[in-house]
């Protein structure tokens, strides 16, 4: 079966990859609020167990993606659907980590009680902790390689180690698709591919079909299936290599965009500020 | 003079027992101070101490609308701060941009208070107990009142205890999970609108603090899952309660003109002095050893606690 990087209209083909179940297909998506269209016409397929990073500029409509995705927000046209029906909100088949927790690291909380939260916090009544609730917070925990933090407060945690425990809430229960709204934002280099390590590890042994929103590609770019790249009002879907080339990148934002690779094959992505955003590494 | 005391607590307590005034006060404040406790924990970690403080004001323009229109204040309380609790819940979603039209509502409701203090002659008194309370003038049937009214404020707490929680502490996950924000927003508001016109008769508008926020304020230091703190702040409420009762009854004036000392006084110091005697612990713990503060976290901690 093969790969399609479609930008607008126009399907470029990209790598053969494995067949697969589509666990979410998009057709002439357009995305935007009342007044003002955020991006149109992307059609893509995503199949389960797929590690697909979403990049683009601020504001070009990453997170809305993920909110459509979680049936939080609704397409102006075109049709999308997760799981083989329109999304759904409140499905227990996603796991999600926003790029905003509203959790106040002031609040003496265990990460233990907030990963258990993912469980228990849409039940009704009071509820006193269950064995089976507990057990299903320690498998997350021990899913993301937090076992250790569980009985420390979440405000005590690094910026690494607390993104495992929002990795681990999202993990609760065993969803089938995990939506990451860059979590590599506030992470070092170091930091950020011992993540991408785990997410990736996650994705190859469970199948969780995972998007991940980031800013810089290169911690990523060896783990990726896949690659949706939203900017300029477009989105190009595809593999890496057909995504990040300069043709492709330069058909998406209209400009000359050249992409560059150093000698550790890092991606460098030249264009005029203004087209790019001078944002991605 | 005051009232004598031997320094044996049964003994004393037992003499103050035996007035009507002292046990109704101890009932409807032990009852307060348990819904208080419990609400107080949420406004902490709902960021939301200055909406509780306006509604205690948004409270007290109620009260006087009431005194004024000759109806029991405590209608008035309920009507006004329900409705304000309401609009607060709508208008501002998050923390961060509530406070703006939580101020402006407020700079309005004190107004509109002030007018109905001029309109009513006599006023004085009525006023002076709405703003700082008047535990010890608490009738049989205004405990049964907030009795009947706190067992329905707890119910409905319980009903939706881990969803608030799970609201409160991660918005963004709780939305994507299909909790309804803006709902459970709303309730809240309303509970703590309801819990709030009920510790007006203890504590009064301008104290509400010491009870809604300081216990809770203490509790989530000292510990490290909701329940454990809901529980801590519950202690920390009614011991401020009876030991303010109980200093305000024994430092009572017993001249020619009896006369009351400041219950409220007493409430809201035993309050504070607790905060500041927790965070000074805590802070030479951590200067004494890195460790010594979580090891006091733990030690606090009761169980693991329900989320």
């Amino acid at each position: 079966m093969s790969e399609t990087l479609s930008l607008g209209q126009e399907p470029i083909t990209g790598s053969t990859g494995p067949p697969g179940e589509t666990v979410i297909r998009a057709e002439h998506l357009e995305v935007g609020f009342r007044d003002k269209v955020v991006w149109r016409d992307a059609s893509f397929d995503i199949q389960r167990g797929e590690f697909v990073a979403v990049i683009g500029p601020n504001g070009a409509g990453k997170t809305t993606l993920f909110r459509m995705l979680l049936g939080l927000h609704r397409p102006l046209r075109g049709s999308l659907s997760v799981f083989g029906s329109s999304p759904r909100r409140g499905s227990g088949r996603i796991g999600y980590v926003p790029q905003r927790h509203s959790v106040d690291i002031d609040t003496h909380i265990s990460c233990e009680s907030f990963v258990r939260l993912g469980v228990t916090g849409t039940r009704w009544g009071p509820g006193l902790a269950r064995r089976e609730e507990r057990e299903i917070a320690t498998a997350a925990l021990e899913a993301v390689g937090a076992t250790e933090f569980a009985h420390k407060c979440v405000g005590t945690l690094s910026g690494g180690e607390l993104q495992r425990i929002f990795l681990a809430e999202a993990m609760v229960g065993n969803p089938e698709m995990l939506l990451l709204d860059e979590p590599l934002s506030n992470l070092d280099i170091r930091r950020s591919r011992d993540l991408v390590g785990l997410v990736s590890h996650l994705v190859r042994s469970r199948r969780v079909t995972t998007l991940l929103v980031a800013h810089d590609i290169n911690p990523l770019i060896q783990c990726l299936d896949k690659v949706i790249y939203i900017a300029n009002g477009r989105v190009a879907t595809g593999s890496p290599n057909s995504v990040l080339t300069s043709e492709s990148l330069t058909a998406l934002y209209g400009v000359r965009v050249e992409v560059l690779h150093d000698s550790r094959n890092n991606i460098v992505i030249v264009g005029t500020e203004e087209a790019i955003g001078g944002e991605h590494g | 003079m005051i009232f004598p005391f031997s320094w044996d607590p049964v003994t004393d307590f037992r003499f103050m027992w035996q007035f009507e005034f002292m046990r109704n006060a101890f009932e409807a404040g032990t009852i307060i101070a348990i819904v208080a406790g419990i609400i107080g924990y949420f406004v902490v970690l709902r960021r939301s101490a200055f909406a509780t403080h306006a509604l205690g004001h948004v409270g007290f323009s109620g009260a006087a609308g009431a005194v004024f229109l000759g109806v029991n204040p405590v209608y008035g309380l309920l009507a006004f701060t329900m409705s304000g609790a309401a609009g607060m819940a709508v208008l501002g979603r998050r923390a961060a941009t509530r406070d703006i039209e939580i101020g402006t509502v407020l700079a309005f409701m004190l107004g509109l208070g002030l007018l109905f203090l001029s309109l009513y002659k006599g006023f004085a008194t009525e006023a002076y107990s709405i703003l700082f309370g008047e535990v010890l003038g608490i009738s049989d049937s205004g405990v049964l009142f907030t009795l009947e009214t706190s067992v329905i404020v707890l119910a409905v707490m319980l009903l939706i205890y881990r969803r608030l929680l799970f609201a409160s502490l991660d918005e963004e996950v709780a939305e994507a999970k299909g909790l309804p924000l803006l709902a459970l927003g709303l309730v809240f508001m309303v509970l703590l609108a309801v819990a709030i016109s009920i510790a007006v008769q203890v504590i009064g508008v301008l104290l509400i603090f010491a009870l809604m926020v300081t216990p809770a304020a203490i509790a989530v230091r000292l510990t490290k899952s909701p329940l454990s703190a809901i529980i801590v702040s519950v202690l920390i409420s009614v011991f401020s309660v009876w030991l303010g009762l109980f200093l305000a009854f024994y430092s009572a004036d017993l001249g020619p003109t009896f006369s009351l000392a400041p219950t409220s006084f007493f409430i809201v110091t035993t309050a504070f002095v607790l905060y500041v005697a927790v965070r000074a612990a805590l802070l030479v713990s951590v200067r004494l050893s890195p460790r010594a503060a979580e090891e006091v976290h733990t030690e606090l901690s009761v169980g693991h606690g329900s989320t």
